[in-house]
């Protein structure tokens, strides 16, 4: 065995899978698992765990499928995850766990993030139940948002026998899993459905269509008889870029292009809500959001352009993405920069004038200052421009939940067990950091739920 | 219970229906100037609509529809004790005035306006007022006779209510912006603010006539959305050189800082997109 080399895993092929909507990774056999989870030295100090943002037992779970006992190595995962089929799919495992793997230092890291979801993929698959909860303590908490954050803090609390309910805004339990990430890189209804329904099994109780500070506001949860509420609302509201032309028809939102596309299901025929991609759609930003919006819009017959203002080093993407999206034709147009929207006399996108940029003294971020290159602009001909440039909080829960502080970026201020600026209400997720990734909401979930129990019981206590 | 039950539905007007729902959590929390959106089934799109009236003791709402698009159209073909695959909100900010001072808003002067199934949203602000001692004047248009809806209701809380039609059929021979410059310049009538909902074609002209006669004007956008809770952006909408959405910053805006040709335009964004998903619809039905 090449203890140092990735066994290979099945994808659909480029040409293949640009035209359609289903998983572009196919995923391991329980052979070609075993023979991945094979490669794992089991470090006696193992220096992946560290690098997950929940602390999953990496070398525990990867030995039972060494071992063929993939239900074990389920059981293992359950016990600090409640999406382990999810983030084994859209983790940024390369920069997490995978990175500090010490075969990453002479040959490839195992692949973790693989492993992880063909242990889940096998559970579900084999009908294997993995939540086990405590007896009910007869405490009740609100979860708002059932994203990646509030998911994972109901699942917690559950689990420790709290009766838990979770307050969705949009008509399906999920959050960014449905809406923003697409079908090929996270199925619906074979992936985070059973995911979801896995945490109605421990009992967790999710109302869908309420909006929290318009339907009912904090206060009138806890009038209901909630004891705490834990806020996990992300980071819905899109940026612009300010730039002349953004209200022409034929920009959109990446947000709305995605909602489109994947919470209302446009690209299935049968479905009512219709979607707007044309002949040649430009994507500005660089991130998992620009690729999953470049790669619907290839999907859906469009020639997909992203335009990113600083080089392929800096995307702020997964490199599995950028690779899947180049390998499925997208063309990138790097070093350049929009000014402005150019539109025809109907109202209509007709281009896109750019500049070409260079990369100056590094900035706060520590990457390169992207600069102007004087006397560089130039047209591109596009019939629609999506903007992923990023997403920022909601404000509607803050503003009207008093006591609530907010930071200059309207994210909510909150310590690291979740506790906010207000009693018995917490938060984590995309609400407090401003966009991140699933994982990182999961971690905050995880953590804010131990801050709830925490603050439950020792109020018990005292009364 | 479950919810979103249709507990009544009532024929206003060829096309256009009103429909009692089930939705206790909306029926306490709505205010006027407000809206819901609705899915009519599993494959349904989320349509806008604004609400017009709620009753916090039955929990129930109601909503005025027109059947335009294939949407709306499968709504309205739901009956009496079936049930919406979804109903959420209220969604957007109340009417201003609903913060004001009672006392203040006794002093002034108002005029409604009210265009097609624009009065659906008119009657709980109207109402609301009214409850509070608040008398205010309306005016109503509406194509023909045929199409003049709830008038009882709305005679029963304004002031004053002027129905104009468009061919004549009924009341004042005309449109509404003909209407408000009849009662301003020929019958004497002052007024210190108007609030217009209607048509997007509608809110323009009446937003032109006000701003000729210096009256203060308030509109209701009702663009294309799709959360309608601030995730899209497809609300969009331009308010004096600013970039507003619709659905969390209104839908009540300055009528005379809207660019309403912009509007327009982006109203019409998805229409051919619309065509084609019927046009597919019904080759499916074909092929059955």
């Amino acid at each position: 065995m090449d203890r140092f080399t990735r066994t290979p895993i099945a994808e659909q092929d480029p040409q293949v899978r640009s035209t359609n909507f289903a998983e572009v990774c196919l995923g391991y056999t329980e052979e070609e698992a075993m023979r991945e989870a094979k490669r794992c030295l089991h470090c006696k100090d193992p220096l992946c765990r560290p690098g997950c943002p929940v602390s999953i037992d990496i070398p525990g779970f990867i030995k039972h499928i060494a071992d063929g006992n993939f239900a074990d190595a389920a059981h293992v995962l359950a016990e600090y995850s409640a999406l382990p089929a999810v983030c084994g799919r859209v983790c940024p495992q390369e920069d997490q766990c995978e990175k500090t793997c010490i075969l990453g230092r002479k040959g490839e890291a195992i692949a973790i993030g693989k492993l992880e979801r063909f242990a889940a993929d096998w559970a579900r698959v084999h009908g294997i139940e993995v939540g086990k909860t405590k007896p009910s303590n007869g405490h009740r908490v609100a979860v708002i948002g059932s994203g990646p954050a509030g998911i994972t803090c109901a699942g917690e609390l559950a689990k420790e026998g709290y009766d838990v309910t979770i307050f969705e805004a949009l008509h399906e339990p999920g959050g960014v899993l449905v809406y923003g990430i697409p079908e090929f890189r996270l199925p619906k209804e074979t992936v985070v459905k059973p995911e979801v329904e896995n945490l109605m099994k421990l009992g967790v109780k999710i109302e869908t269509n309420v909006i929290v500070g318009r339907t009912i506001t904090v206060d009138q949860i806890f009038d209901e008889g909630f004891e705490a509420v834990f806020i996990g609302s992300g980071a819905g509201l899109p940026m612009f870029m300010g730039i002349p032309g953004e209200n022409l028809n034929g920009v959109f939102s990446a947000n709305e292009f995605l909602t489109r596309n994947n919470l209302m299901k446009a690209f299935r025929e049968e479905f009512d809500t219709p979607i707007k991609v044309g002949n040649k759609v430009a994507i500005i930003g660089g991130g998992n959001v620009a690729m999953d919006a470049a790669r619907t819009a290839k999907r859906l017959g469009a020639e997909s352009y992203i335009i990113y203002r600083r080089t392929e080093a800096e995307l702020p993407a997964r490199v599995e993405e950028v690779h899947h999206a180049m390998a499925e034709g997208i063309i990138f147009e790097f070093l350049t920069n929009p000014v402005e929207i150019l539109g025809n006399e109907n109202g209509w996108v007709s281009g896109i004038k750019c500049v070409r940029m260079e990369l100056g003294e590094p900035d706060a971020s520590g990457r390169r200052r992207p600069q102007v290159v004087e006397g560089s602009e130039f047209e591109i001909e596009v019939d629609t421009v999506i903007m992923a440039l990023g997403t920022s909080p909601n404000p509607l829960i803050a503003s009207t939940t008093e006591g609530l502080e907010v930071n200059a970026r309207k994210c909510i201020v909150a310590d690291e067990h979740g506790q906010t600026t207000r009693e018995g209400v917490f938060a984590g997720g995309d609400a407090v950091t401003g966009s991140a990734t699933v994982i990182l909401a999961m971690g905050a979930g995880k953590d804010a739920a131990k801050g709830i129990d925490k603050y439950i019981k020792e109020k018990y206590a005292n009364n | 219970m479950q919810l979103y039950k249709i507990v009544e539905k009532e024929v206003l007007a060829p096309n256009i229906y009103s429909m009692q729902i089930l939705a206790p959590r909306v029926a306490k929390s709505a205010k006027p100037g407000q809206f819901v959106i609705i899915i009519s089934d599993e494959k349904g799109e989320r349509v806008p609509l604004t609400i017009c009236d709620y009753d916090e003791e039955k929990g129930t709402v109601q909503i005025v529809l027109q059947a335009m698009g294939s949407s709306t159209k499968k709504i309205v073909a739901l009956e009496e004790g079936d049930y919406l695959k979804d109903f959420v909100g209220p969604l957007g900010v109340p009417s201003e005035f609903v913060n004001e001072d009672i006392e203040e808003l006794k002093k002034r002067r108002m005029l409604f306006v009210a265009g097609g199934v624009g009065a659906a949203p008119v009657y709980p602000q109207v109402k609301w007022l009214h409850e509070r001692g608040v008398e205010v004047d309306v005016i109503m248009g509406a194509k023909n006779k045929e199409l003049v809806i709830l008038e009882d209701q709305l005679k029963s809380v304004a002031g004053n209510l002027y129905v104009a039609t468009d061919d004549g059929s009924y009341g004042f021979h005309g449109l509404v912006t003909n209407y408000i410059e009849e009662l301003v310049n020929n019958q004497g009538k002052e007024y210190d603010i108007c609030v217009a909902i209607g048509p997007m074609i509608m809110m323009k002209f009446v937003a032109l006539t006000t701003k000729k006669l210096n009256i203060p004007t308030v509109v209701s956008l009702n663009p294309i959305m799709v959360d309608g809770t601030g995730m899209c952006g497809a609300c969009r909408v331009t308010v004096g050189n600013e970039t507003k959405f619709a659905c969390v910053d209104g839908p009540e805006f300055d009528g005379h800082l809207v660019d309403f040709d912009e509007a327009l335009k982006r109203q019409g964004q998805y229409k051919s997109e619309e065509i084609k998903k019927e046009q597919a619809c019904h080759i499916g039905e074909g092929g059955k």
